[in-house]
């Protein structure tokens, strides 16, 4: 784990210190605004930052702040007003489904599909072959074996929202972005997710972009936070998680772990006025 | 698919899967899509029971308070001449209602789902045609039969305008509440693999709708045989409809009796096919 000792050598450093390897991910000047009722809404203003190969990244701030605005930006689903965000030199103005995954909030499984139809059917959209061994094999990571034939209303949330991250998996993307993927899981659920999901990164050294509301959750899985300000967004701050990998949930327990919560709680509540400046 | 000029909409999943269903139609038969299964052979042997029972206490009673075959027909009378009449008596009309009824039931079917599906893709367009088609859901369109017959004669034709007009409707305005339940959520799913417009109808939008189409088609094909059969009453041809009247006109009453078992028969046939098909393809919902 040459990244984590890094890390670990790096102090949890300030305001958008750039990644040390070329940047799979370059968000340059992003900017959103939308029509709003009354008057343009500025959701995004000039975000900068980039995401490295192989990093996973958690965007983090208070709700309305534009984090999913943000990752769907990126994600080429909703266009931008202004900036770019550049994948390995390639600026991203639609969805590029042969490259970039996305996990959604809800696990959007289609219910007239079974299990295993659902896993298949971006292949179907993208009219190639299904990887069958593939889909076996994270079938089995994901703990959903004997449940192929199940229709999505016989699965538990957790079960959902794994098979949909099966789904994004089994087209081997070499980015992942996660909106929220586990916010509508109880506590201890979310905790198994979490643990899989760093099983699943740390094997296939994707790159991951993950929005959440959970502070902890961020610490608990990410490299680097991405701190945001609401109204208009901004990046306020950017920090690095040191913890060594592999990450067990005894972390949440660790002094420097709840430190490191609690500055990023403090800096997620109290950046909302002074920080906007609008 | 809403890359629609600058009005972005924030991307929200407040929408749930069941958003606007029901919510507009006038016409929200779904409950006839779903029923009790049959479960166990008790249940069968129950039925099968009440079934004899009913027949076999009808004959009974018109037996025992002697009522007259001209009154009221004999159950056994109407199998009896089901039997051996079967294909001088009923053959023929049945052929002719089912053919006037098929072709009707097919135009006006098809024309109410494209319609359906594309209707609800523009809003505008909804709003100022769904009056219209609210009037011809609810007028009757057997009422049509005498003016069409004026039109186009004595032949097939009228009738089959009269069926297609009273399902068309009826499977639009059920399909087009399937059209409008969208899901943004499984929309942006689709779009994040590259999936195009015809592929998000195909694989989202359809079948998201598809327990409201076989709605559309239960309610629909069974307004189309009642219009079918009421046409014929009105006049022309030699249908099911013409011969009810013609043998009540007769007081032959176990061939009246025979016939109006045929076009039960006929209606419980389409209510058990739209059935299976939900079962089929739209049991996902409940």
């Amino acid at each position: 784990m040459a990244r984590g000792a890094e890390l670990d050598a790096a102090p949890a450093s300030t305001n958008g210190s750039a990644p040390m390897a070329s940047p799979k991910i370059e968000i340059r000047e992003l900017t959103k605004v939308y029509e709003g009722a009354t008057e343009p809404v500025h959701a995004l203003e000039r975000i900068t930052e980039s995401v490295a190969e192989g990093e996973f990244v958690a965007i983090v701030g208070a709700s309305g702040c534009g984090k999913t605005t943000l990752l769907w930006g990126m994600s080429g689903l909703h266009p931008i007003t202004s900036g770019s965000v550049v994948l390995d030199g390639e600026p991203i103005t639609r969805p590029v489904p042969d490259r970039i995954g996305m996990v959604f909030q809800d696990a959007t499984l289609l219910p007239w599909r079974n299990l295993k139809s659902n896993i298949e059917f971006p292949f179907e959209i993208k009219k190639v072959a299904p990887d069958r061994n593939r889909i076996a094999e994270l079938i089995e990571i994901a703990g959903l074996t004997g449940f192929e034939d199940s229709y999505p209303p016989e699965l538990s949330g957790g079960m959902r929202q794994r098979a949909s991250i099966v789904r994004a998996l089994a087209q081997d993307p070499e980015v992942l972005l996660m909106d929220e993927p586990f916010g509508a899981l109880d506590a201890f659920t979310r905790d198994e997710m979490n643990l899989l999901l760093l099983k699943l990164w740390e094997a296939s050294k994707k790159t991951v972009v993950f929005v959440t509301h959970s502070i902890n959750e961020a610490v608990f899985l990410a490299d680097r936070i991405w701190v945001l300000t609401p109204r208009p967004g901004r990046l306020a701050r950017v920090y690095d998680v040191p913890f060594s990998r592999p990450r067990e949930l005894d972390l949440h327990y660790d002094r420097d772990f709840i430190q490191l919560t609690r500055e990023i709680k403090a800096d997620v509540q109290g950046g909302t006025p002074e920080g906007a400046g609008a | 698919m809403s890359r629609s000029g600058q009005l972005e909409e924030i991307p929200s999943y407040e929408s749930s899967p069941g958003e606007g269903h029901g919510a507009a139609s006038p016409v929200d038969m779904s409950s006839l899509a779903s029923g009790p299964g049959i479960r166990s052979v008790a249940e069968v042997v129950a039925i099968i029971g009440v079934a004899v029972g009913v027949f076999v206490g009808l004959e009974a009673l018109l037996i025992l308070t002697e009522v007259p075959a001209y009154v009221f027909p004999r159950p056994t009378a109407v199998v009896a001449t089901l039997f051996n009449d079967f294909t001088t008596l009923y053959l023929p009309p049945l052929l002719q209602t089912l053919r006037s009824f098929g072709l009707g039931f097919l135009i006006g079917s098809s024309i109410g789902l494209v319609l359906a599906a594309v209707i609800t893709q523009r809003p505008f367009v909804e709003k100022i045609i769904a009056p219209y088609i609210i009037v011809m859901v609810t007028t009757p369109m057997i009422a049509l039969v005498p003016f069409l017959m004026l039109q186009f004669g004595f032949g097939m034709t009228p009738r089959v305008i009269a069926v297609a007009l009273a399902s068309g409707p009826m499977v639009m305005i059920n399909a087009a509440t399937g059209f409008r339940r969208t899901d943004s959520a499984m929309i942006a799913l689709a779009r994040s693999y590259g999936a195009s417009t015809f592929q998000i109808f195909r694989r989202i939008r359809f079948p998201l709708a598809m327990p409201m189409i076989v709605v559309g088609y239960m309610v629909g094909s069974i307004f189309g045989l009642l219009t079918a059969v009421g046409a014929e009453m009105v006049g022309g041809g030699m249908g099911l409809g013409n011969r009810l009247v013609y043998f009540s006109s007769l007081v032959r009453i176990p061939q009246f009796g025979a016939s109006l078992a045929i076009v039960a028969a006929l209606g419980v046939s389409l209510y058990v096919l739209f059935f299976l098909v939900g079962k089929r393809w739209a049991s996902w919902e409940s």
